[in-house]
């Protein structure tokens, strides 16, 4: 069998010849095929990944577990991690994204955390098309046909639509738990002599080399791909779940690990490697749905619902008790050794003997040639000047409101459970949602999620758009005062091997990690999704980034969307922002160009600080961090959700349109009660604050630039 | 008041019930395994809760309704004990024929999870004593099954019985098809069978029954079943 059929380069064969010495047999090259894809190896993206920062006061666990893990204090722990399930999706959306949800809750649950809300980044093609409407269809339905059957809250999420999608959508599946620190499951914990346990569901032929599937571009008729896309079982995975649970509550396991990309190969390898034992694994013992598997087919297969664990063989009769209550399949198929050999066999003969670090940990990195795209002037060329401004603001405003980008996604949210397990404090629609933290006996705490993603700005500007990506995570959980803990973030990108693909996202990456520096915010876990892109089309680079937040308790937090009669209005951050790369760029002048903020990290800081001093002293009564459509669509947003307009007449420094729908760099609307207006306005001394007007009556009116009522604002809104 | 609820496979707000019962009444709540045969002994309330009991396979509702423990709940009823099926429980207890009717699909085909505003029609019944006359309070739903369906002459019967006990309102208290948000004939939300001991509410109390996430009208129904208990019924 020939090395390039199971996608390895010439290069990666050597390697695996040398250290061998001598030639794999089928089923160890099929392996290696799959696990020196790019999906499990990174091969890639490590270099870049190191550019960014990991460590961190509350960081338990940083990146290269199955999730991330920030200390909440007292004992408990929020493990979190985002994954995207692009290809899958594209294929087979209901499944596709199905599958995403229940195989990040796996992750979450592999560190020994009780999942407790759910999270998904979609980004669709042209929304006019049947094809978009198709697609989002069956997204919505299988992340919520999945998402509310296993109990997980589906709290909040993103929605981009741009044609760059059409072909390639983009499901990411964000998910977050709570441990308890003790109880934090790790891979390096095996010792010798133990049992390797299958847990859950039996093993089939569906998504067989699924993770090399993903390593490549979608074909023109994807419908030959089905085969590779998974078949989701929610109920089989709620069952998994509690019991896995109940099992670590019990001190009944050692180690344990999900079953996702490579499988069978995939979990115990990583183990074996990690705590450097060995494994003998017995293929003929695996739990089969279908006849006449091969031991490659049993050893790859990404069947759904299914978690190893490494279990004391003194523990393994209560083990098999708590694995009959939930009415799963466990089966023993091998054991740990201290010869240091991965051994697989079948039929009675060996047919994989390798060393374990070897399998998982040694794809030689591809160092890809990288390039400045030699159009990236022409995307960053933007004279206002030359730019005519638009006669009527307000139909500007109303037209950015009727964006998909903008607008209500009410209709997707409501199909998802965000409320289940009753914890649920802010759900989806806001800046951030809000999440209580039980911590066994001692007071609860709340942990606030933003996830943001502009790919348009990614596009112009990789560097200041990665910047500002992560940036806004951090303003808006500043401003309704919670304290950073972490973050995480998936890196969605067309092929690698077109350098300028490859130096927009080293640019992206660099730009993301600047700004997490500066902010003190460590990267805790992640995952890279790379040939995103069909013979006709690429996708735009698209880093997406999930943050989360400590808030002590509720008195400290500063909601959105409370404005009252009389309330007065602030801009806080400095009033002239960029038309770059702005949604009313694309929207008025079907314009994609120009370049982002420059980030300032003294801006930012000094910004985040204040912010969260405002929300701490209660300095104000709303307030809402600027995005997409600027400071005329926050206003628009804080109006009609507060059921109440606005009177503003300001003298506007630049021109109205690049005041109004200007986007980047540190900036929040506020709405300040009368009696707070000291506080505010000492907490706010020596930064640039611009006092707007006053909330009022039922219109939102703007001097030199628009006049809407709350009816006209709403119609447009949930268009 | 002593409480017990079942947790069948694939329940998932069993945990949300047995806490906002638990804060509410200060003592313990009783989870009762869906193969175990018996209830705890002296319990008053069962409640049957949320979630997708055996995956929502065959029919919402329909396995479960075959659970061992479905015969020591129908004892219980029999005995004037109090059951409450929230959400996929009102769809069990339909199933297992201690409530009549059935619920179909939504009328959206689609899951709705949003918060409703709902009118109480009695408040004689042992949940609902402790509401005004008409009250209109807002419990949230979140369900793909939830339109209560009967045929028209039946439907007739069970208004003329009294047995509708929520309905799907505006936040005035206006009974249209518009504010239903499944489609549930005429807006019906939660029914009693005919002795009133048994209770089948789409929309969940236990998720209204804390401030911070958002209600407290769901600690109404609770506040019922703890008066109807000490009035010694």
């Amino acid at each position: 069998m020939d090395f390039r059929t199971v996608g390895l380069t010439e290069n990666e064969y050597k390697t695996i010849l040398r250290e061998l010495g001598r030639t794999p047999n089928e089923t160890e090259l099929r392996l290696f095929g799959v696990m020196w894809s790019e999906h499990c190896s990174y091969k890639s993206t490590r270099p870049l990944l190191r550019l960014f920062p990991t460590e961190g006061r509350a960081v338990v666990q940083g990146p290269g577990e199955n999730a991330g893990v920030v200390d909440l204090g007292e004992g408990f722990g929020l493990a979190f991690k985002v994954e995207s399930h692009n290809h899958p999706s594209a294929v087979e959306p209901y499944q596709g994204a199905a599958t995403g949800v229940g195989g990040i809750i796996r992750d979450i649950l592999a560190m020994g955390a009780r999942p407790v809300a759910s999270m998904d980044g979609l980004f669709f093609g042209d929304p006019e098309l049947r094809k978009t409407k198709a697609l989002r269809q069956g997204i919505v339905a299988g992340i919520g046909g999945y998402g509310n059957a296993v109990g997980v809250p589906t709290v909040g999420g993103k929605t981009v639509y741009d044609e760059a999608y059409t072909e390639n959508p983009l499901v990411n599946a964000f998910c977050a738990g709570v441990v308890r620190l003790e109880d934090m499951v790790r891979s390096d914990t095996a010792q010798p002599g133990r049992l390797v346990v299958l847990l859950g569901a039996k093993t089939g032929r569906d998504g067989i080399a699924g993770a090399a599937f993903a390593s490549v571009e979608l074909a023109e008729d994807t419908s030959a791909s089905r085969p590779q896309v998974q078949i989701g079982d929610p109920f089989a995975e709620k069952l998994l779940i509690e019991c896995c649970l109940e099992l670590l509550e019990k001190g009944l396991i050692d180690s344990m690990q999900d079953m996702g990309a490579a499988g069978i190969i995939s979990s115990s390898s990583e183990i074996a490697a990690k705590s450097d034992v060995g494994m003998v694994l017995d293929l003929d013992r695996v739990p089969l749905r279908e006849k006449g598997m091969t031991p490659w087919e049993i050893a790859l297969s990404e069947s759904q619902e299914r978690m190893l664990l490494i279990v004391n063989p003194d523990r393994m009769e209560q083990v098999l008790q708590v694995a009959a209550k939930w009415a799963l399949d466990c089966t023993v198929f091998g054991e740990t050794t201290g010869d240091g050999r991965y051994v697989m066999k079948a039929g009675g003969a060996v047919v994989v003997d390798l060393p374990p670090a070897f399998i998982g940990g040694n794809a030689p990195v591809i160092h890809w040639p990288s390039r400045e795209p030699r159009d990236l002037e022409e995307r960053q060329r933007l004279e206002v000047e030359e730019l005519s401004p638009p006669k009527d603001l307000g139909a500007v405003l109303r037209s950015l409101l009727e964006d998909p980008n903008l607008g209500s996604k009410t209709w997707i949210s409501e199909q998802y459970d965000s409320m289940v397990q009753t914890n649920t404090v802010i759900g989806p629609g806001g800046p951030v949602s809000v999440l209580r933290v039980l911590r066994g006996d001692s007071a609860p705490v709340f942990v606030a999620f933003s996830m943001e993603a502009d790919p348009w700005k990614c596009r112009t500007d990789p560097k200041g758009g990665g910047a500002e990506t992560m940036a806004r995570t951090l303003r808006s959980l500043s401003v309704c005062g919670a304290e950073p803990l972490g973050w995480t973030n998936c890196l969605n990108f067309p092929s690698p091997q077109d350098p300028e693909v490859f130096w927009e996202m080293r640019e992206c990456v660099q730009g993301m990690a600047d700004a997490a520096r500066a902010l003190a915010c460590p990267v805790v876990s992640g995952n890279v999704s790379l040939y995103n892109e069909t013979p006709q089309k690429k996708i735009l680079p698209t880093p997406l980034v999930v943050t989360a937040g400590l808030l002590p308790d509720l008195d400290g937090f500063l909601p959105w969307s409370r404005w009252r009669e009389g309330d007065h209005l602030f801009l806080a951050g400095m009033p002239n922002a960029a038309l770059g790369a702005s949604r009313y760029l694309l929207r008025t002048f079907g314009l994609l160009r120009g370049k982002v903020l420059p980030f300032d990290a003294g801006a930012e800081q000094d910004f985040t600080a204040r912010a969260r001093r405002t929300a701490k002293e209660g300095a104000a009564r709303s307030a809402r961090s600027l995005a997409g459509g600027g400071l005329a669509v926050a206003l628009a947003k804080e109006a009609l959700e507060s059921g109440i307009g606005a009177r503003l007449d300001v003298q506007i420094p630049t021109r109205p349109d690049v005041f109004l729908f200007g986007e980047g760099g540190p900036r929040a609307l506020y709405a300040v009660p009368p009696a707070s207006l000291p506080l505010f306005r000492s907490i706010w001394r020596g930064a640039p604050l611009t006092e707007l007007g006053v909330a009022t009556g039922n219109i939102l009116d703007v001097k030199r630039g628009f006049s809407l009522s709350l009816a006209e604002l709403r119609d447009s809104w949930r268009r | 008041m002593n409480v017990s609820v079942v947790v069948f496979p694939g329940s998932n707000c069993d945990q949300d019930a047995v806490r906002a019962l638990a804060s509410f009444s200060g003592r313990p709540v009783a989870q009762v395994w869906h193969g175990d045969p018996a209830l705890p002994a002296a319990t008053d309330l069962v409640i049957l809760p949320g979630g997708f009991s055996y995956g929502d396979y065959l029919r919402t509702g329909a396995m479960a309704a075959r659970s061992p423990i479905m015969e020591a709940v129908r004892r219980h009823a029999y005995e004037g004990g109090l059951v409450l099926g929230i959400c996929n429980g009102f769809q069990i207890l339909t199933e297992a024929r201690l409530l009549p009717g059935a619920l179909l699909p939504n009328k959206t085909l689609t899951f709705v999870c949003k918060p409703c505003t709902l009118r109480v029609e009695r408040t004689d019944t042992p949940f609902t004593g402790a509401f005004r006359s008409n009250q209109v309070v807002q419990f949230p739903i979140a369900h793909h099954e939830g339109l209560f369906y009967l045929p028209e002459e039946e439907l007739d019967e069970l208004e003329r019985r009294g047995q509708v006990v929520f309905r799907y309102a505006s936040p005035e208290g206006s009974i249209a098809p518009e504010v239903s948000p499944n489609g549930s004939l005429r807006n019906i939300a939660g029914i009693v069978n005919e002795r009133g001991n048994v209770l089948g509410l789409m929309p969940h109390p236990e998720r209204a029954s804390d401030p911070v996430l958002g209600g407290r009208d769901g600690l109404l129904v609770w506040q019922s079943v703890a008066g109807w208990i000490e009035g010694g019924h």
